[in-house]
């Protein structure tokens, strides 16, 4: 029971607003003005020093966006947004380039400690196996820190932000770069290509096991401001990396739009490992502020017996816009999606994932649970695809909703398409409240009704917690039971 | 959604000219008239529905009604009634013919109708325009953005409308047989309302026959409202078309108080066949059940698309559907499941699956789920796959060729849905016509 006891504890022990990461730090920010034309596209561009290339690429996407139409298809509802009204560029004003960690402005240093990110590589104490993390923090438009470089650097692993990659390794970022997501793939797509400001970048050669789990942490903290950043990871042959994301932001009562592309490429035989646990301010009881949360995440399993996990814990945001997908082009490749969406307060979630089968003998597997409280509304929406080559295509989908309340809503959107005949697809979805039955066992047994509900609500959402790293795990599984502080009892 | 006016197609720009043609012809009194402008004003706003339209994201009907057939004229009744859909064995049957969408009383059994039972034509109906008829007509609050709908509302000429007086008990089933003149390539779009009363109950067959030499545009809806504790047993098997036909029948029922609802549906393939059902559990306590099997193959493209609404608490609703598909065909299920804000104890559950036999066959599966009440079960499942190798190899190692092995595996597949049919000779019936699908395929 202590795990139990330790959940309902940390429930207690958290503000009346439970976001725990609401603080606004006070920053000194250098910005770009406000609004968007191809003068702040230049800015940006100038800002990082980007090569003429990228530069005309931005431009282009920027022009390509100003043709397109914001997507309206998904089930969610929130007032226009005036894309005029936003920095898109925001960064903390400080010493051209710190040389290490030291120059850092240590007001920084404190925030991301007290978020409880080490940004100090700390030193392995003798005898004590301690799983590190090499952490690169992104803060509002530009990435501050990264940690364990050298040593990564040894294994030929590149981790950097991108926008120093454009500089260092111009050849990977151009080959590379929309080469998943391209340009023109959607509204939000469009944008991101135009503004991004910074994210990371990761390269693992040939053969190499990422010697550690890589991270990079978010954080929005000026007022106004977009977030728009690009991440891009490259597993070579027969490579194998375990990345981790994290990201937070202060309480405003203004919304703010975060609209970031996540591209993986793996080659044969290599495996990315991708975790999210999302917690962007999901703003107040009454709907009141919050980010909205606008994402193109997207894998390209290139190579044969490659393979792409997503796994997500989606706790934060007023809006999630998010359908991290896997395209699944080597024979026998291999496409993974495990999801935890938690709604509660107003909140609206329509995530889910796409599988596209085009590779012979490829495999998928999706599982989502979806726990909808308060008034928010939790929708699942899926592709499973198998194209006309796509022999002997499996996939194994499972999406469960909980609800908690009279007030919430879950939906359930999954579009299943067969082209070939050897394709075998499974789905199946369930939707039901808490049973009152295995409420009544627990309770019987002593758990109060706020034990007996984590309890069981941790049990439903296990088969995803069990795919996350172990230091997620026990952070993703405190944050749900936060999540659901309110709704239950 | 309000999209931005596109140009109408050459289809849609003749629907438009024949609508302002055949305005003054077309049955009904002036509030029918209003009604038909309202419903083309609606259509013409739409458009026909493309994949853009969600409802239609698997069956562009755009794309396939490339042009405009002419409107059936009302003046066959010399049609083979008993070639074309010789009596269903071992049933006892009424029934109620329309030829061209349009109902022919001196075809049908109308001097023995049972007691309880009336029944009136469409264009009567329509001339007479109650008011009290016309909203049960068009099924309010349902089907209300399909342009499909819309236009069958603007066309409708023919059709049948059935009573049954509260508490009757109707032993002999009722049939509609639509008929097909065969004579040229025509539009046809017809509509029926059924409303059985207050615990009444009816078995009825809807069945459909010829028109397999020319092309055909039929647009159909049948209206059913079921009023408390009224129970009604349906069974619908649309005729095969010759390809390049396009057939969207729809289907509009509400279920009040402890009504129970039992349907099913058997396509055969045949040209592009829109299936939609609207279903509304609008008491407590009602029981719907929608099945169905459909086997497809060419270039047969079948769709097969349910919105059921909870409104009700107490309710529970059962999907069921086998699809079977071969050479190119084109199999697809949408399936939607909406629980209501306090729609409480809904118990729902769906189920689609699919074998591909060849590799040309695809399959589209799309099953929902919009809830808004915290206290129901309901649940989804879809499957797409193949025979299984095991099992044929099992039944070959048993002496049987592999043909009639295959026949064999999938009877028992599609079983499955039809054993969802209460009545045992209108099972046999449809067993038949599955057999004779299966022989013709060269399986049997």
């Amino acid at each position: 029971m202590a795990a139990v006891q330790e959940t309902v504890d940390r429930v207690k022990s958290v503000d009346v607003d439970a976001y725990k990461y609401g603080f606004v730090s006070d920053i000194e920010s250098e910005k770009a003005p406000k609004g968007l034309n191809e003068d702040i596209v230049r800015f940006i561009s100038a800002k990082k020093n980007e090569p003429e290339w990228l530069t005309q690429w931005r431009l282009e996407a920027y022009r390509l966006w100003l043709t397109m139409r914001e997507p309206d298809w998904a089930r969610v509802d929130y007032p226009k947004i005036d894309f005029q009204d936003i920095y898109y560029y925001s960064a903390p004003k400080s010493t051209p380039g710190p040389k290490n960690l030291d120059e850092v402005d240590p007001e920084l240093l404190r925030i991301y400690e007290k978020l409880g990110i080490p940004l100090r590589e700390q030193e392995v104490l003798a005898g004590v196996q301690e799983r590190r993390v090499a952490v690169d923090a992104v803060f509002d438009s530009v990435s501050v820190a990264t940690t364990f470089k050298a040593e990564l650097a040894k294994a030929g692993v590149i981790f950097c932000p991108i926008s120093e990659a454009v500089h260092t390794h111009p050849e990977l970022v151009k080959k590379y770069l929309g080469s998943v997501v391209p340009v023109s793939d959607n509204y939000y797509a469009a944008l991101n290509s135009a503004v991004f400001s910074d994210g990371s970048f990761v390269y693992i050669p040939p053969g190499v096991r990422c010697p550690m789990e890589l991270s990079t942490y978010f954080r929005i903290n000026e007022q106004n401001t977009g977030q728009f950043e690009r991440t891009l990871i490259i597993a070579d042959k027969g490579s194998y990396v375990s990345y981790l994301e994290g990201c937070t932001a202060p309480k405003r009562d203004e919304n703010q739009l975060h609209a970031a592309v996540v591209e993986l490429v793996t080659h044969d035989d290599a495996e990315i490992k991708y975790s999210t646990v999302q917690n962007w301010y999901p703003g107040d009881a009454d709907g009141k502020g919050g980010i909205y949360n606008f994402v193109t995440k997207r894998g390209d399993c290139r190579g044969d017996r490659s393979k792409i996990s997503w796994t997500q814990v989606e706790t934060g945001s007023a809006i999630t816009w998010k359908y991290p997908s896997c395209i699944l082009r080597g024979d026998e490749s291999r496409g993974e999606f495990y999801s935890i969406a938690i709604s509660n307060g107003r909140q609206q979630v329509d995530s889910g994932t796409k599988m596209i089968h085009l590779g012979k003998n490829t495999t998928s597997r999706i599982i989502s649970k979806g726990i909808s409280a308060g008034h928010s509304n939790n929708t699942y929406r899926g592709q499973v695809l198998a194209q006309k080559r796509a022999t002997n295509a499996r996939n194994f989908t499972n999406c469960d909703s909980l609800l908690i309340g009279e007030t919430c809503g879950a939906h359930t959107i999954p579009y299943i398409e067969a082209k070939n005949a050897s394709a075998v697809f499974e789905h199946e979805a369930t939707t039901s409240k808490i049973s009152e039955d295995q409420l009544f066992y627990c309770m019987q047994r002593g758990l109060s009704a706020e034990e007996a509900t984590a309890l069981i609500v941790n049990g439903f959402v296990r088969d995803v917690l069990q795919q996350l790293p172990m230091e997620f795990a026990v952070e993703a599984q405190k944050l749900i039971s936060i999540s659901l502080e309110g709704s239950v009892g | 959604m309000a999209g931005v006016m596109k140009t109408p197609s050459a289809a849609e720009a003749k629907l438009a000219a024949d609508y302002s043609g055949v305005r003054a012809a077309l049955p009904g009194n002036s509030a029918v008239g209003q009604l038909r402008d309202a419903a083309f004003d609606q259509f013409k706003q739409a458009g026909l529905p493309t994949r853009r339209v969600e409802a239609w994201h698997y069956t562009d009907l755009r794309l396939a009604m490339r042009d405009v057939l002419p409107l059936a004229k009302a003046t066959r009744t010399d049609v083979a009634l008993n070639t074309l859909a010789p009596a269903i064995a071992d049933v006892d049957s009424i029934r109620l013919v329309l030829v061209d969408g349009f109902f022919a009383p001196e075809l049908s059994d109308v001097a023995c109708l049972p007691k309880g039972v009336s029944v009136a034509s469409l264009a009567d109906v329509l001339a007479k325009g109650d008011a009290g008829l016309m909203e049960a007509l068009s099924a309010p609050g349902m089907g209300q953005n399909d342009a499909a709908l819309a236009l069958n509302t603007a066309f409708m000429q023919g059709g049948v409308i059935i009573d049954v007086a509260p508490a009757t008990q109707v032993a002999t089933a009722i049939e509609i047989v639509a008929l097909a003149s065969d004579g040229a390539a025509q539009a046809v779009y017809s509509r029926s309302l059924l409303r059985v009363g207050h615990g009444a109950t009816i078995t009825l067959i809807e069945r459909e026959a010829g028109g397999a030499s020319h092309a055909q545009q039929r647009n159909h809806a049948f209206v059913v409202s079921l009023a408390d504790e009224a129970q009604f047993e349906h069974v619908f098997v649309p005729a095969p078309m010759s390809a390049g036909s396009t057939h969207v029948a729809s289907m509009l029922v509400t279920l009040g108080a402890k009504a129970q609802f039992n349907s099913f549906t058997l396509t055969c393939g045949g040209g592009l066949l829109r299936r939609q059902v609207f279903m509304r559990f609008d008491g407590e306590h009602a029981k719907g059940q929608l099945a169905g099997a459909t086997l497809l193959q060419g270039k047969d493209h079948a769709d097969t698309t349910l919105i059921v609404q909870h409104v009700a608490p107490h309710c529970m609703s059962r999907e069921y559907f086998k699809t079977v598909l071969d050479g190119d065909a084109t199999g697809v299920y949408q399936g939607k499941v909406i629980v209501a804000p306090g729609a409480q104890k809904t118990d729902g559950a769906m189920k689609s699956h699919a074998i591909l036999l060849s590799d040309g066959a695809t399959m589209n599966n799309k099953p929902e789920l919009e809830i808004f009440a915290d206290d129901v079960v309901c649940g989804h499942g879809a499957t797409v796959a193949q025979l299984d190798e095991d099992q044929i190899f099992y039944a070959m190692a048993r002496g049987l060729p592999k043909p009639v092995a295959q026949s064999m595996l999938l009877e028992a597949f599609v079983d499955e849905a039809t054993d969802r049919v209460e009545s045992e000779p209108v099972r046999a019936y449809l067993t038949g016509l599955i057999a004779q699908w299966l022989k013709a395929r060269g399986l049997a």
